[in-house]
């Protein structure tokens, strides 16, 4: 039996596609299991194509599961729900939408708010996430940490039981994700919402997490999990702390088993310089 | 030239500290550059019509051959002068007016409808690539034995002119909406309705809006061709008599008269267009 104080449960999740192309079943993720406790950040890594942004899209009830089960305050999830709200990997703004007309979008969807409530709150949640002075630009105006931020702030309007964000910094450069990742944990302190993180950034999973979830190859399915025991609030030195770098070589030896090429091939394969 | 050589003839740090080179921010384009289309737009033409009349005046041909502007000019002055020109007009303005808003209207409806559910546009599909691959100039005949030498008839052809470009473009413009907008309004929970009304239409307003744009040229051509075939008013019907009576300065009247109307709707066309487009940032 699942635990009963599990904000989002999952047990033996399947995930299949229909592959046009081939005529054939495609099994992206097979017997996932995994709580996220309460106000916790969880964060999922696991080698590219495991099938964990399938996993995401699942919870999020865009995709229908082949199996097992899918709980989230103990009700069976099966479609988008005013419960979860989304982070995507790609910002996916209204372009003619300025911030703040984008960041109401998610409660318009819903149709949860007044228009003038919305406004106001959306006016307080876009200086959460330091868009201030920037509410009636243009997304193709912004640049992508910027837009992030909105799609952020969208999401957090919702004010939804958990948050779901897929790979949300994946396409920043370097610096600006790590600034991206700094500013997540300080909103995410303000709400401590449940959270559930999808990366392939093992630095990220581990600076962001309370628990990190390492995915097998595909298909898909829990392999290990690794308690994150770095006192909060976390700044940026944390990933030089000692402690950090043996869960990163730890979660590393983890999804290296997972891939195809074993990264020391790959590294004897490359031509001395 | 090697690249140290290229080094030692412009080296960076001369060229960056140069005080004739210009310096202005990006953001505001210079005054010669923001006119820039209206005067080189002005200048070609005026260099045409000048060639033009220099030529004509040579007058190697006659003036039936090859009027030149201002002998069109004048017949324009002329035609505006006598009784009937206010009836072609009118004429063919309602048959135009009538038959391009109905175009709009019913394509608008079918595109978003083709665009939207993918069995109407398997049912449809085969109509619309039937008619928008034939001139629809070819139904004139038909529409003469249907509904006379007046008005519906042309109607009918301006109508079927304007059609397709119109659904074509609004379909596209549907099925052109991005699909990472489409999943976020699905997992926001939003209704179809919502969807359609809050990002499929305004996604498709560009494509919409080159629809109308490209329905006016085939509008006016039918209106043309229907009137030059057979009519009793029009502008069409100008054309053609004072093409039949050896008039060529009226005729070519006749035409800078649609020509004119063609550019006047596609400007007012565009600067909506323009209305439209706020949100994309100014690349020049």
């Amino acid at each position: 039996m699942y635990d009963r104080s599990a904000k989002l449960g999952a047990k033996g999740v399947v995930i299949e596609y229909w592959l046009q192309r081939s005529r054939s079943l495609f099994t992206a993720v097979k017997g996932v299991d995994l709580e996220v406790r309460p106000g916790e950040l969880l964060a999922i890594v696991g080698p590219s194509g495991c099938g964990k942004t399938t996993f995401l899209n699942a919870v999020d009830g865009l995709i229908p599961i082949a199996g097992g089960s899918l709980t989230l305050d103990g009700r069976e999830i099966r479609s988008p729900g005013r419960d979860r709200a989304m982070v995507f990997q790609q910002p996916g703004l209204l372009p003619w939408r300025t911030v703040l007309g984008n960041v109401i979008f998610g409660v318009e969807a819903q149709g949860t708010m007044t228009k003038r409530e919305a406004t106001e709150r959306a006016t307080q949640q876009i200086e959460l996430v330091g868009l201030k002075g920037f509410e009636d630009a243009y997304p193709l105006e912004l640049s992508g940490g910027m837009q992030q931020r909105v799609n952020l702030a969208r999401a957090l309007l919702t004010d939804p039981e958990m948050l779901l964000l897929d790979e949300p910094f994946a396409a920043l450069d370097a610096q600006t994700r790590e600034l991206m990742q700094l500013e997540l944990l300080k909103i995410w302190s303000q709400t401590r919402k449940t959270a559930l993180f999808i990366t392939h950034d093992i630095k990220e999973a581990i600076y962001l997490a309370d628990r990190v979830i390492v995915f097998t190859r595909r298909p898909g399915r829990v392999k290990n999990v690794v308690e994150i025991k770095l006192s909060r609030p976390r700044d940026l030195r944390v990933k030089r702390d000692p402690q950090f770098l043996t869960y990163e070589d730890e979660i590393w030896e983890s999804i290296q088993e997972e891939l195809a090429v074993p990264a020391e091939r790959l590294i004897a394969g490359v031509p001395a310089a | 030239m090697s690249i140290k050589e290229a080094d030692r003839v412009l080296p960076v740090t001369t060229r960056e500290s140069d005080p004739t080179r210009e310096k202005r921010s990006v953001m505001q384009p210079s005054r010669t550059k923001r006119y820039e289309p209206i005067v080189f737009g002005t200048v070609s033409v005026i260099l045409f019509l000048a060639v033009w009349q220099v030529v004509a005046n040579a007058r190697i041909w006659t003036i039936l051959f090859f009027p030149g502007p201002w002998d069109v000019a004048q017949a324009l002055v002329k035609l505006f002068q006598s009784d009937d020109i206010w009836l072609d007009i009118a004429t063919s303005g309602q048959e135009l007016a009538i038959g391009y808003g109905m175009g709009i209207v019913i394509g608008l409806v079918l595109g978003l409808l083709m665009g939207w559910y993918t069995r109407v546009q398997y049912a449809l599909d085969p109509f619309v690539n039937f008619f928008y691959s034939t001139p629809r100039i070819v139904f004139i005949p038909l529409f003469i034995i249907w509904f006379g030498i007046d008005m519906p008839s042309k109607i009918a052809v301006i109508f079927l002119g304007a059609l397709f470009p119109i659904i074509i473009n609004t379909m596209a413009g549907v099925r052109n909406t991005d699909a990472a907008l489409l999943r976020v309004a699905k997992s926001f929970g939003a209704s179809d309705a919502l969807t359609f009304r809050r990002v499929i239409l305004p996604g498709s307003v560009p494509f919409i809006l080159t629809g109308f744009r490209l329905g006016i040229g085939h509008a006016l051509t039918g209106l043309v061709v229907a009137e030059l075939i057979a009519a009793r008013h029009g502008i069409g019907q100008v054309i053609a008599i004072a093409g039949q009576t050896f008039q060529s300065p009226k005729m070519l009247a006749g035409v800078v008269l649609i020509a004119g109307t063609g550019m006047l709707l596609t400007t007012i066309l565009q600067r909506i267009e323009n209305r439209f487009q706020a949100w994309r940032p100014q690349i020049r």
